[in-house]
């Protein structure tokens, strides 16, 4: 066994048991810990097919940004453990049939006949210098320019709506916004004005003798 | 070097096994003096804001508090790790690991001098990215599993200001990237080869003041350290920790620190190379350091500036702190993609050839 | 405009960084003003308020004449006051506990006390590891007073035309 094919195996058992310990843990935050575990097993797989770059844009994108949101909402939930488990038997039939289904569909193109060296041939290995980033940039940017535009688009289309659908926009009598802009701003002459006076003394004045009370 | 020894040790065991010990061996070799740096960084830390704050700092152990470091790690190492009841043993174990193994990852990447790396990656700059961009898990899951509101605010704000800054950060990134053509940390380097001039502080100025405030940030350091906040939430995300696990975030924020600073004085400040390169008697009178030398000099200057801006300013407010991220770096960032592409453009200056 | 103009160059130059950065960089070389504690100490006041002792005249007759003053004015209750006839016939403590755990060193019993009996010294530098050496004894106050009576003496002295 060469060293990469170990590294491999590790990687590639490692992802598989993260997938499925991710979707039979109870705990919600646990179960998002195991699908990062499996992202970055997966990484692994592909920086050793020599994709480095998509490899780390997984990690970067998906664990650094997606898991992070995702992790934020998990947590905040509350989700009550036993409720959940209580139509598991119930609807263990139907769920291990769709299960059964796609693993059938899968196996339908991804099986061995379809897929596999045999059948796609082996990939010829990188020469050295080729720069895996720069192979991915180069028909990005040119061929598939205007999809590359397209889906920015989208994307910013997406944050846009996602914008406008949660904004909730106050009248500013009923709740005090702060512009920060506009503090930044202030120079000192704005808020207070220095006076110039002569000093005076101010006469003094004799104590009252109270007396004896 | 490291070749020869894995020839050497293939010849007695299995090639894999070989390897596996190389390549031990060669992260030990980087780790541990980072760990040691870490050590005294901490000192350096309380030295510094003691002498800016007109005090002394730690004097008692050692001479000059010197030994202070390992007095520190002794006590943390001894004293009892506490479960909090209710927390959730497992991930509150699991976080200040996650917080520390990607800190120490991003050193496989990390060019000490003209090919002393552990793995020259082409997408080296893309590592460290992706690395640091996983720290903050240790954060979150640190803050949720202590079972504490205070850790728990802690983490949100953790989470929310580092996916923020990264933005901001990776953008920084990009202009480098613009200029040096390449994501190999060794080849950006050498392209600043040529003087002071040649560096990338030059006609990235503004992103080196952005990179190094995101930097900041992600770090968690002081006018952005709203995750510890000591007057709101007690310490944030770790309140409930003590000992060890205590000891192994703080490492993982130094780390990052330190990491931060190797990252900006490779890419802008032209990492090992000589300011004094080109300059007919300074450069012959300086030949002497060794590459090492002047990033390691780089690299202090950088952390004395962290240090430096600690002992400085208050902490941001949060909302003030999102708004510096979104509505101020960010752009700032996207118009620099601009700028240095019409740089490029025109062959402005001597960065494009 | 001008102040437009004013405002960016402020945001843009980083000139408020810039200037609180200068600030501390300067105190970096200011001459520090530790004291480094167990060598070097700060001057004390003759007022200075420690250690409690009960004093004694120059015959060794001890001066207090058990009047409670100190046990009623004490607002932290530190003060434990038990008292008899003596054989000479004057009134004396038998018993005078002051616990220090309590004592907040306010020096009230001091300033109640109209012979200048309990007095609290400059001493600060003590400490107790377990429960119980925490009360001082009416002896060991008198021996504590004892052995600082020049010091005490001296300090009543220089404090002696303000009262």
């Amino acid at each position: 066994m060469t060293f990469e094919l170990f590294i491999f195996y590790l990687l590639a058992s490692i992802a598989v048991i993260s997938g499925v310990m991710m979707i039979s843990v109870n705990n919600a935050v646990k179960a998002t810990m195991w699908l990062v575990l499996a992202f970055i097993a997966t990484a692994g797989v592909w920086i050793m097919a020599q994709a480095e770059f998509l490899g780390l844009v997984l990690i970067l994108v998906y664990v650094g940004a997606v898991m992070v949101l995702f992790l934020f909402v998990v947590m905040m939930v509350d989700i009550n453990i036993s409720a959940m488990k209580e139509g598991f038997t119930q609807y263990l039939p139907i769920g291990a049939m769709a299960a059964i289904a796609i693993f059938a569909m899968m196996y339908m193109v991804l099986g061995t006949e379809h897929f596999g060296l045999e059948v796609t041939g082996v990939p010829a290995g990188l020469p050295e210098g080729i720069n895996n980033t720069k192979s991915i940039a180069i028909p990005l940017y040119t061929t598939h320019a205007y999809a590359f535009v397209l889906a920015a688009v989208l994307l910013l289309l997406g944050i846009v709506a996602a914008i406008a659908l949660t904004l909730r926009r106050r009248p500013t009598g009923e709740v005090l916004y702060q512009d920060i802009d506009k503090q930044v701003q202030t120079l000192a002459e704005d808020r207070f004005r220095m006076v110039k006076m002569d000093s005076v003394v101010e006469k003094q004045v004799p104590v009252k003798d109270e007396g004896e009370k | 070097m490291f070749d020869a020894l894995q020839a050497f040790l293939s010849t007695y065991l299995f090639d894999w096994l070989a390897i596996l010990i190389t390549l031990v061996i060669q992260a030990v070799v980087v780790v541990l003096p980072m760990m040691l740096v870490v050590a005294w960084l901490t000192y350096a830390e309380r030295k510094v804001i003691g002498y800016m704050q007109v005090r002394m700092g730690p004097n008692r152990v050692g001479p000059i508090g010197l030994l202070q470091p390992i007095a520190d790690a002794l006590k943390l190492m001894t004293k009892e790790v506490i479960f909090p009841d209710q927390a959730n043993k497992f991930l509150f174990i699991i976080a200040p690991v996650l917080a520390l193994a990607p800190a120490v990852v991003a050193w496989a990447v990390i060019p000490f001098g003209d090919g002393l790396v552990v793995s020259d990656v082409n997408a080296g700059v893309l590592f460290v990215l992706a690395a640091s961009s996983i720290v903050v898990f240790g954060v979150i899951i640190a803050g949720w599993a202590s079972n504490s509101k205070y850790a728990f605010l802690g983490a949100m704000r953790g989470a929310a200001q580092k996916i923020s800054y990264e933005i901001a950060m990776g953008f920084a990134l990009v202009t480098v990237l613009m200029i040096a053509g390449t994501m190999n940390l060794t080849e950006i380097v050498n392209g600043q080869k040529g003087g002071i001039y040649h560096w990338y502080l030059l006609p990235l100025l503004p992103m080196f003041f952005v990179y190094f405030i995101a930097g900041l940030a992600e770090t968690n350091r002081t006018p952005f350290d709203v995750v510890e906040g000591e007057a709101e939430i007690v310490a944030g995300f770790h309140v409930d920790y003590s000992g060890m696990t205590f000891g192994v975030f703080m490492l993982a924020e130094y780390l990052m620190m330190i990491l931060i600073s190797f990252m900006t004085a490779i890419m802008f400040l032209g990492g090992w190379l000589s300011p004094f390169e080109g300059i007919p008697y300074l450069e012959a009178a300086f030949a002497w350091v060794p590459q090492l030398g002047w990033l390691a000099f780089k690299v202090s200057f950088l952390l004395f500036v962290f240090l430096w801006l600690r002992a400085t300013f208050p902490r941001y407010r949060y909302d003030q702190l999102m708004r510096l991220g979104w509505k101020v770096l960010i752009p700032v960032t996207i118009v620099w993609v601009f700028v240095v592409g019409a740089m490029k453009y025109f062959d402005f200056g001597p960065w494009f050839n | 405009m001008g102040r437009f103009l004013r405002h960016q160059i402020k945001t843009w130059g980083l000139t408020e960084l810039f200037k609180g950065m200068a600030l501390t960089g300067k105190y970096l070389f200011k001459r520090k003003i530790t004291v480094r504690y167990p060598e070097e100490k700060t001057p004390m006041s003759p007022r200075f308020r420690g250690h409690h002792a009960l004093r004694r005249y120059e015959n060794g007759e001890e001066r207090c004449i058990a009047c409670k003053l100190c046990e009623a004015v004490c607002p932290a209750n530190a003060i434990t006051i038990e008292s008899e006839e003596r054989e000479d016939g004057t009134r004396r403590t038998t018993q005078y506990d002051i616990d220090m755990f309590k004592c907040i060193y306010c020096g009230f019993c001091e300033e109640a006390c109209p012979v200048d009996a309990v007095v609290e010294t400059r001493v600060f530098e003590y400490e107790f590891h377990e429960r119980g050496p925490h009360i001082m004894t009416k002896d060991k106050l008198l021996a504590f007073g004892d052995k600082h009576e020049d010091q005490i003496a001296a300090d009543r002295a220089v404090d002696a035309k303000y009262r």
